[in-house]
């Protein structure tokens, strides 16, 4: 019984995949044949931009082990440069003299960090460093104050004047690279901070920047005109207007199916490198990843910035696709918890599997607004009959019916298919 | 001397309030860290379920507290905490034991306190609606006016009545948790788990009885303190995330593990919050003519807006772990 060991497996026919692909196709099928055809490819592109995040969540929790639990504010950051860049000029903000202002107060700003990072390299010049920290902390909480009472002075003129500071004018492509990009950097941030301790440290930190990121969005009125909403935004292809709703909608599904398409092959060519297969080490055992010489934080906060980006684009395809940004259109239960959801339940760390249970997860929730709705109807129908009254915000809270779903989602799937749907497939070599 | 008054009503009473509610909340969630080792994120809408409780009680028998003299609400306070203690064991036996049996990382554990607090939430919503409701229903907030004997004060400092329940219920509170800590066989047998849970089980102690002990003291907790924020202000579903970051930062500001530290973190939570919405201007407008001309005051000299509160627990946060990740108290789990 002495055989070799190969890297090679007996290839398995893949039943579970092709099963799971027929049954969502046949759900696809049938949502179609009862809601038709603009519905239903306006429900698959949404589908296809939660994947983009779910791949972005599945690379942090499934290939390393990190929890993102605010998926929301990343989103919102990749929603909020699409805007920006693809919005019409604001002819009335660029004619007064607003822009300067703005500048120059961003330029004290600067100037002000540079002043508060030279207090902390004092102790160079020999000034102890005990009062070299009270200097630091003394200036900057003053210099803060002082560029915080410009910058409000400036962005209620602005608010007053022209309303907002409006978009760029740009292809809508270059603001989902941005959103990409600034997620990623908000994302360098958290994990340069939060990587070296405990894993929930990391958790506690996202859900934190999360709301603040939201709170910002809805109070900066003068840079996204805040609850009033900026719509509509342009499409990265041809509108609705010019070739009706399918086919655009249809041409928006081809280009987020060719992102996910690229972002897949690229994620499967790194899963079996050596890069993928540090990661997965460090994962399993870090004790024993960090004894091999391999740097552990670095790699981490690479699989968690990477992880970012993607929720960036992700999050900027749904706001254009929606073609309004509302900031309070961000929710933690349809931003953070549903990808959450879609990651443990199609298998986290397996790249098709969770976009099977993105899609399949997006459509359950999807189908189940009306369900929710007409089930409360029901009941207070029902109770009428009774001589019970329903309450006069009966809408909002049938909405809360899927809060609960969803919670007992995750502690079902936790607990009785801790691997989802589709699990990793992890290949023993000898 | 008005401008004092106004500084001790909007910063140091309202401090003390909001750290009081933040330090029991943290306890809590520092007990459970330092047992089970993982973070709870169920524990605000614990907080919420306990102050509903209080609301259905108070609502049912809203007559009770005029008989004893306290606000009804007070009056149902200890059943609402065994109400809350149970649910607290019974969402242990049903949900993170099962996890733990499997001996799970404590991060499914925190993804599973997640889901957790989604049912809460979802169950609470669905029952209690969105509003924000009072919890005085037959009763009206009593306000104490405390003129001080000084010439040139003439605003009084206010304090009302929950505020003057809340200092004595947590004053009775962590005395109560210091004597049960110290004093008590169940107490030194909860430390001696949280320094060393092996050493603790080949000692022979119960430690699944110390568990379901940690879940009733946290779940009694978690009531007195949504209680005494809904007493305050009043009684809101859907603060969930907003609560859970400042607790978290108090307890982790304090040392994880470490229930004194998690009261002085509370404190510094809460003081820090009030301290950066305070609108430093009020203070300052006095010694204005001591100023050369050139430096003109701006009407509003607050650090952060009243809607940007929640950056402050965060800053915090950052801010301690970045420079001392172990706490002030130096926690024993890092």
């Amino acid at each position: 019984m002495n055989k070799p060991a190969t890297a090679e497996q007996p290839s398995r026919f893949p039943l579970r995949e092709l099963s799971l692909c027929l049954a969502l196709a046949a759900a696809i099928l049938a949502v179609y044949a009862i809601m038709g055809g603009a519905y239903s490819t306006r429900m698959l592109v949404e589908a296809a931009c939660y994947a983009i995040l779910a791949l972005g969540l599945t690379i942090q929790w499934g290939y390393a082990g990190q929890f993102n639990a605010g998926v929301m504010g990343f989103v919102a950051l990749g929603g909020v440069c699409a805007m920006t860049f693809s919005v019409p000029v604001n002819e009335a903000f660029w004619a007064s003299e607003l822009p300067f202002e703005l500048g120059r107060v961003l330029l004290y700003a600067l100037a002000a960090i540079v002043l508060v990072w030279g207090a902390t390299r004092l102790d160079r010049l020999g000034v102890p460093k005990t009062l070299r920290t009270l200097i630091a902390v003394v200036l900057a909480l003053l210099l803060y104050l002082v560029v915080i009472s410009l910058l409000r002075g400036v962005t209620d003129e602005i608010e007053s004047r022209v309303g907002f500071i409006g978009g760029l004018g740009l292809p809508t492509g270059v603001g989902w690279v941005v959103g990409g990009a600034l997620a990623g950097g908000v994302g360098y941030f958290i994990g340069h901070i939060c990587l070296g301790l405990r894993s929930d440290y990391l958790a506690i930190a996202t859900l934190g920047i999360a709301e603040i990121i939201k709170a910002f969005l809805k109070n900066s009125d003068w840079l996204t005109r805040g609850t009033a909403t900026v719509s509509p935004l342009p499409w990265p292809t041809p509108g609705p207007g010019e070739l009706g709703f399918v086919m655009a909608r249809s041409i928006y599904l081809v280009v987020t199916a060719l992102i996910i398409a690229v972002i897949f092959f690229l994620l499967h060519r790194a899963y079996n490198a050596a890069w993928g297969r540090t990661i997965r080490a460090i994962r399993d055992n870090e004790i024993s990843s960090a004894a091999m010489g391999k740097d552990v934080n670095r790699r981490r906060l690479q699989i968690f910035v990477l992880g970012c980006i993607l929720m960036g684009i992700g999050g900027a395809a749904l706001t254009s696709f929606n073609s309004i940004f509302d900031p309070q259109g961000y929710l933690p239960l349809n931003h953070t918890f549903l990808v959450l959801v879609m990651v443990i339940l199609g298998g986290p760390g397996n790249n098709l599997g969770t976009i099977i249970g993105a899609v399949l997860v997006y459509l359950i929730w999807i189908m189940s607004e009306p369900l929710a709705l007409y089930l409360m109807q029901l009941a207070s129908s029902l109770g009428e009959g009774l001589g019970w009254v329903d309450p006069a915000d009966m809408q909002s809270r049938a909405l809360q019916a899927r809060v609960l779903v969803i919670g007992l989602l995750i502690t079902l799937v936790l607990r009785f298919a801790p691997k989802g749907l589709l699990p990793e497939k992890v290949k023993h070599h000898g | 001397m008005n401008e004092l008054v106004f500084f001790i009503n909007n910063v140091v009473v309202a401090g003390s309030v909001t750290g009081s509610i933040y330090a029991i909340g943290a306890v809590g969630v520092t007990l459970i860290f330092s047992i089970m080792r993982f973070a709870h994120f169920a524990h605000a809408d614990m907080m919420t379920f306990g102050a509903l409780m209080v609301l259905v009680l108070t609502t049912a028998f809203p007559e009770v507290g005029g008989a004893v003299g306290l606000p009804t609400a007070v009056v149902m306070l200890p059943l609402a905490m065994a109400l809350t203690a149970l649910l607290a064991v019974g969402i242990d036996k049903g949900f993170y034991k099962p996890l733990r049996a499997h001996g799970v990382k404590p991060i499914v554990m925190v993804i599973g306190s997640l889901g957790v607090a989604l049912i809460l939430q979802g169950l609470i919503r669905l029952f209690a609606g969105t509003r924000a409701q009072s919890l005085y229903i037959a009763e009206r907030k009593e306000i104490f006016r405390l003129e001080l004997p000084f010439e040139s004060v003439t605003r009084p400092i206010i304090v009302t009545e929950p505020q003057v329940i809340l200092f004595i219920l947590t004053l009775a509170a962590v005395i109560g948790l210091h004597l049960f800590l110290n004093r008590t066989r169940t107490g030194k047998a909860m430390r001696a788990m949280s320094d060393n849970p092996d050493l603790a089980r080949a000692s022979g102690i119960n430690t699944s009885r110390i568990v379901t002990i940690t879940w009733i003291i946290a779940g009694g907790l978690a009531a007195v303190a949504g209680t005494l924020l809904s007493l305050d202000v009043a009684f809101k579903p859907d603060l969930s995330f907003f609560l859970l970051l400042p607790i978290f930062a108090a307890a982790i500001v304090g040392g994880v593990g470490h229930p004194y530290g998690a009261i002085a973190g509370g404190f510094v939570v809460g003081f820090a919050e009030t301290l950066a919405v305070f609108n430093w201007a009020v203070l300052l407008r006095p010694l204005q003519q001591h100023f050369p001309d050139w430096l003109e005051l701006p009407r509003n000299l607050a650090f952060v807006g009243t809607e940007y509160k929640i950056v402050v627990p965060f800053f915090i946060l950052v801010a301690i772990l970045v420079w001392r990740p172990t706490g002030i108290f130096k926690g024993k789990v890092i």
